[in-house]
């Protein structure tokens, strides 16, 4: 069973995604919460990076914490998996352990 | 399942204490069971009874007495962190002279062990507000 990476900081304030990134391993997941889902956005200077991470890892988004950022389906990089709060806990069932990047 | 969540910041410091409620609520409502939701560190303060958040807020102190009413969680605050800030249940502050009542409905005083002991008894424990 895969480790649960909860990343809650943008690229643009962190460097937790970048150290997060380098040390997942296959069958892992990657939950984008709170800030962090700043990093979802297409254009963003991260998206390379985290679609080549999703070569080995999932990547996913609490969906309410992008619509409290004005944040539209259309600007996010595809292959990202949307989830809420229900699918989040589901994610924390198929995974363990769970780490708290801060 | 069985889960244990942690959260260590108070509730005005970041969206931690937010999402930890609304997982812990999501959880609940799926069938699962939260044995312990342990507040460490400035997540103490999420306790206080005394908090006045502006009114345009959805005040999550509220809720969480409600969660812990509905779902019978048990939420628990780490003594040390709560000394350090003040925030005295009854009958400690009657012991040490204070007249203190600071803990909101649905809240109780517990130490380290009581979360040890939770996590060694989840299948899952998560940690919000790092």
């Amino acid at each position: 069973m895969g480790v649960l990476h909860l990343v809650n900081r943008s690229p643009g304030e962190s460097q937790t995604l970048a150290l997060c990134l380098e040390r997942v391993g296959a069958g892992d997941a990657v939950l984008l919460l709170e800030s962090g889902v700043y990093a979802v956005l297409k254009n963003a200077v991260f998206a390379p990076r985290l679609a080549e991470a999703m070569r080995c890892v999932s990547i996913h988004v609490l969906t309410p914490d992008l619509a409290a950022r004005g944040i539209a389906q259309e600007e996010v990089l595809a292959g990202v998996v949307w989830v809420d709060y229900e699918g989040f806990v589901e994610l924390s069932l198929r995974h363990t352990p769970i780490i708290s990047w801060s | 399942m069985k889960f244990a969540i942690q959260i260590n910041s108070a509730p005005w410091e970041n969206q931690g204490c937010e999402t930890a409620y609304q997982f812990s609520r999501a959880a609940s409502h799926m069938g699962h069971e939260i044995l312990l939701i342990f507040f460490y560190h400035a997540g103490a303060y999420n306790g206080l009874r005394w908090m006045m958040p502006p009114e345009e807020e959805s005040p999550l102190l509220k809720r969480w007495s409600i969660l812990a009413a509905k779902e019978g969680i048990d939420l628990a605050i780490c003594i040390s962190a709560a000394h350090r800030r003040g925030l005295l249940e009854q009958t400690e502050a009657r012991r040490v002279g204070k007249l203190d009542d600071d803990l909101a409905p649905g809240f109780r005083i517990a130490g380290l062990g009581l979360w040890v002991d939770a996590c060694l008894k989840a299948d899952r424990f998560l940690i919000f507000g790092a």
